[in-house]
C-alpha cells in the first residue's frame, strides 16, 4: 500500500516538474523577457541591470528551481498584455469560473441520477425512450453549437434570458457572486445548462446501466418478494448500490467540467479563466498561458491521483500487485 | 507425357474480385445496415463537395474581384434588393455566398482532420508496436506518458499545445503556421488512443508462431514489427481512425470557433460559425445556420460509420 502510494505520488510530482518546464520554456526562449519590460529608451547598463536583477544571466536548472519556488507561492509574473500580476487577474476571475462550475456540476449530479433511476425503472415507457434518444443527439453535438442552440431559443426568439456576461454581482471580501442578484442568477441559466448537459448525459447513461444490473441481483428479487414497496426498492436498495462507480466518474468529470468551462465561457463571453486563457492564447500573453497551464496541471493530476488513491483503498482487488495497468 | 507439358485446365469458373467482395460477410453487413449506407452516402457527398470545392462553387469567396459588397445579407434564395443576384444559401456581411465559403470551408476541416488523424495513427501505431515488441523500460515509458495524457481531455491537450507553438512561432509566420500548428496539435491530442489499441494487439500476435517462425529464420525486429505484425493489427486501427476522424473534425471546429484554430484568412466550419455568431441577433440566421448543419451532418455520419464499421469488424458481435 505506502509503496503504491509512494509511486504514485512521486509520478504526480515528475508529471508536475515536466509542465513546469514547458511553461518555464516558453518564459524563457519566446521572445525576450527584458525586451517585453523595458520600453524603448534603454541602456545596455539597464538590460544589465534588470538582467541580474532577474537571476537571467544564472544557469538554466538555476533559473528553473527559481520559475518553480515562483510558481508554488503563487507568483506567475506580470501579463504582458493587461501589465498586472498574472495572480490578481486569476483570483479575480476564478469566482466567474468557480460559480459557473459549481452550479453546471450541481445540475449535472442531480438531474443525472434522477433521469437515470427514471430511464431504468420505466424502461419500455415512451418518455424514457425518448429522454435516451435525446440524450444520443446531446452527446453528438459539439458544446458550443449547444450554446448558440440556446441562445438562439431563449435569448433571441423567446428574451426570456441574457445571452453573454454575469449579470450584476455582489461583492463579498474578494469574492464576486452573481448568486444575490436576480439579473446574476438569470445569467447563469443557459451557461450552467451548456456546460453540465454533456457530464448530465454522462451520468444518466452510467446510472441507468448500472441500475438496470442491480435490479436483476438477488437481494432486489428477495426485497420484492418480502413484499417491499417499489419506492423502497428503488432509491433504499438498488440505488445505493450504483453510486460507488457513480462518484468515481464524477469525481473525475470534475476537472473536465473546469476545461470545458473555456467553450462555455467563450460562447457566453462570461468572464472567467477559461476566456482569460483562450484570449491569452489569441495575443500570445505568455504568463497568463503559463500560469493556467499550471494551475489546471495541478488540478487534474491531483483530483487523478486522490481518485486513484481511493479506489485502491475501495477495491482490494488491487492490492495483490501495484500495477494499475 | 503429355498431360505435364498441358496447360492446367482453368479452375471451375471462379468468381471475380468484385464478386469476392460483393459476397464477403463484411460486404453482406454494409447491404443490409440502412444506417451506414446513408452516413457513407453523406460522407462520399460532403468528400467530394469538398474535393472538387474550385470547380462546384459558384464564388470564389476568397478572391476580392468576385465580391460585390452590395450582395451584402442576401436572404437564401432571394434576389438581392439591389443587385437582383440570387445565392442558394444566402450570402454573408461581405457578400461572400455562403455556399461557397461552406465548400471552401469543409475542405480546410477535412484536410484538417484527415491530416491530423493520419499524423496520429503515424506516431501511435509505431509507438505502440515499439512498446510491444520491445517492452522494458521503453514500454514503461511509453505507456506512462499515454496514461497520463489520458487524464487530459483531448481538447484541452490540443487547445495547450496550439497555445505552446503559437507561442515559439516568430510573429510573421503565425497566420501561415496556424493550421500545421492545428494539425500537429489535434494529432498530438489523439495518437494515445492508437498507441493503446496497437499495442494491446500485437502483445497477441507477438507471442504467435509465425513471429516466431520469422524470428528463426532471421529476420530483424523492424521487418517483424513492420511486415508481419502491422498488417495483422490493422482492423482495429481502421476502427479507431474512423471514430478519431469524427472527433479530430469537432475538435478543429471548436478550436477555431474558439478563434485559436483556423486563421480568418483560411475559415474552416468553425471559423464560419464564429463568424454567424455574430449575426444572430440581427436575424441573418443563413449565415450560421448552413455552416453549422453542415459540420453536425459531416460529424455525425462519419461517427456513425465508425459505430458501424466496430461492430462489423468485431467478430464478438457476429
Amino acid at each position: 500500500m505506502l509503496a503504491y502510494i509512494i509511486r504514485r505520488v512521486f509520478q504526480s510530482v515528475i508529471v508536475l516538474l515536466v509542465v513546469g518546464l514547458v511553461a518555464f520554456s516558453m518564459f524563457r526562449f519566446v521572445g525576450d523577457p527584458i525586451d517585453n519590460m523595458l520600453g524603448q529608451e534603454r541602456t545596455q547598463a539597464d538590460i544589465d541591470r534588470l538582467r541580474t536583477e532577474l537571476g537571467l544571466d544564472k544557469p538554466f536548472p538555476v533559473q528553473y528551481f527559481k520559475f518553480l519556488q515562483g510558481a508554488v507561492e503563487g507568483n506567475f509574473g506580470v501579463s504582458y498584455r493587461q501589465g498586472r500580476p498574472v495572480s490578481t487577474i486569476i483570483a479575480e476571475r476564478a469566482p466567474a469560473t468557480l460559480e459557473l462550475a459549481a452550479v453546471s456540476g450541481f445540475l449535472a449530479i442531480t438531474l443525472g441520477i434522477a433521469l437515470g433511476v427514471f430511464t431504468a425503472i420505466r424502461r419500455q415507457g415512451f418518455a424514457a425512450n425518448a429522454i435516451m434518444t435525446v440524450s444520443l443527439i446531446g452527446v453528438s453535438l459539439p458544446t458550443f453549437l449547444i450554446g448558440i442552440l440556446l441562445i438562439y431559443i431563449f435569448s433571441v426568439e423567446l428574451d426570456l434570458l441574457p445571452s453573454f456576461g454575469r449579470g450584476e454581482t455582489v461583492k463579498i471580501g474578494n469574492w464576486s457572486t452573481g448568486f444575490l442578484t436576480a439579473s446574476g442568477l438569470k445569467a447563469l441559466i443557459l451557461p450552467a445548462i451548456t456546460l453540465g448537459l454533456y457530464q448530465m448525459t454522462l451520468i444518466m447513461r452510467l446510472v441507468r446501466s448500472e441500475m438496470l444490473e442491480v435490479l436483476r441481483a438477488d437481494y432486489v428479487r428477495f426485497a420484492r418478494a418480502r413484499g417491499l414497496t417499489d419506492r423502497v426498492i428503488n432509491f433504499r436498495h438498488a440505488l445505493k448500490n450504483t453510486l460507488v462507480p457513480v462518484i468515481t466518474v464524477t469525481g473525475l468529470q470534475l476537472g473536465s467540467i473546469i476545461a470545458f468551462a473555456i467553450i462555455t465561457e467563450t460562447v457566453f463571453q462570461w468572464p472567467g479563466v477559461g476566456l482569460l486563457f483562450i484570449n491569452a492564447i489569441q495575443f500570445v500573453d505568455i504568463p497568463v498561458m503559463a500560469a493556467y497551464l499550471m494551475l489546471i496541471s495541478v488540478m487534474f493530476v491531483s483530483i487523478n491521483l486522490i481518485v486513484d488513491l481511493l479506489y485502491y483503498a475501495i477495491d482490494p482487488r488491487l492490492r495483490i500487485d501495484g500495477r494499475t495497468a | 507425357m503429355s498431360d505435364l507439358t498441358q496447360k492446367p485446365a482453368p479452375a471451375p469458373s471462379r468468381p471475380s474480385r468484385l464478386a469476392q467482395m460483393w459476397d464477403s460477410d463484411f460486404a453482406y453487413a454494409f447491404r443490409h445496415s440502412p444506417v451506414a449506407i446513408v452516413a457513407l452516402l453523406v460522407v462520399l457527398v460532403l468528400f467530394l463537395a469538398a474535393l472538387f470545392a474550385p470547380w462546384i462553387a459558384p464564388h470564389n469567396p476568397f478572391d476580392p474581384a468576385t465580391l460585390n459588397l452590395m450582395n451584402g445579407f442576401t436572404p437564401p434564395g432571394q434576389p438581392n434588393a439591389f443587385t437582383q443576384d440570387t445565392f442558394l444559401l444566402g450570402t454573408d456581411d461581405q457578400g461572400r455566398d455562403v455556399f461557397s465559403t461552406i465548400l471552401y470551408g469543409m475542405r480546410i476541416s477535412l484536410f484538417v482532420g484527415i491530416s491530423a488523424v493520419l499524423l496520429a495513427m503515424i506516431i501511435g501505431v509505431i509507438l505502440g508496436l515499439v512498446a510491444a515488441y520491445v517492452g522494458g523500460w521503453v514500454e514503461t515509458l511509453i505507456m506512462r506518458v499515454a496514461d497520463v495524457q489520458l487524464t487530459f481531455p483531448a481538447i484541452l491537450v490540443a487547445m495547450l499545445i496550439f497555445g505552446i507553438a503559437k507561442g515559439f512561432t516568430p510573429p510573421e509566420y503565425r497566420n501561415q503556421m496556424a493550421i500545421w500548428v492545428l494539425i500537429v496539435a489535434i494529432a498530438l491530442s489523439d495518437w494515445v488512443q492508437f498507441a493503446r489499441v496497437v499495442r494491446g494487439a500485437a502483445l497477441v500476435e507477438k507471442n504467435k508462431e509465425y513471429v516466431q517462425a520469422a524470428r528463426l529464420i532471421g529476420r530483424g525486429s523492424f521487418p517483424i514489427m513492420f511486415r508481419h505484425i502491422l498488417p495483422n493489427v490493422l482492423s482495429p486501427v481502421l476502427v479507431i481512425s474512423t471514430i478519431s476522424l469524427a472527433l479530430a473534425i469537432i475538435a478543429e471546429a471548436t478550436l477555431s470557433f474558439l478563434g485559436v484554430g483556423a486563421p480568418p484568412t483560411q475559415p474552416s466550419l468553425g471559423t464560419l460559425i464564429r463568424i454567424g455568431q455574430g449575426f444572430l441577433f440581427s436575424g441573418e440566421w443563413w449565415i450560421l445556420f448552413f455552416p453549422a448543419v453542415t459540420l453536425l451532418a459531416l460529424a455525425l455520419s462519419v461517427n456513425l460509420l465508425g459505430d458501424w464499421l466496430r461492430d462489423a469488424l468485431n467478430p464478438k458481435l457476429r
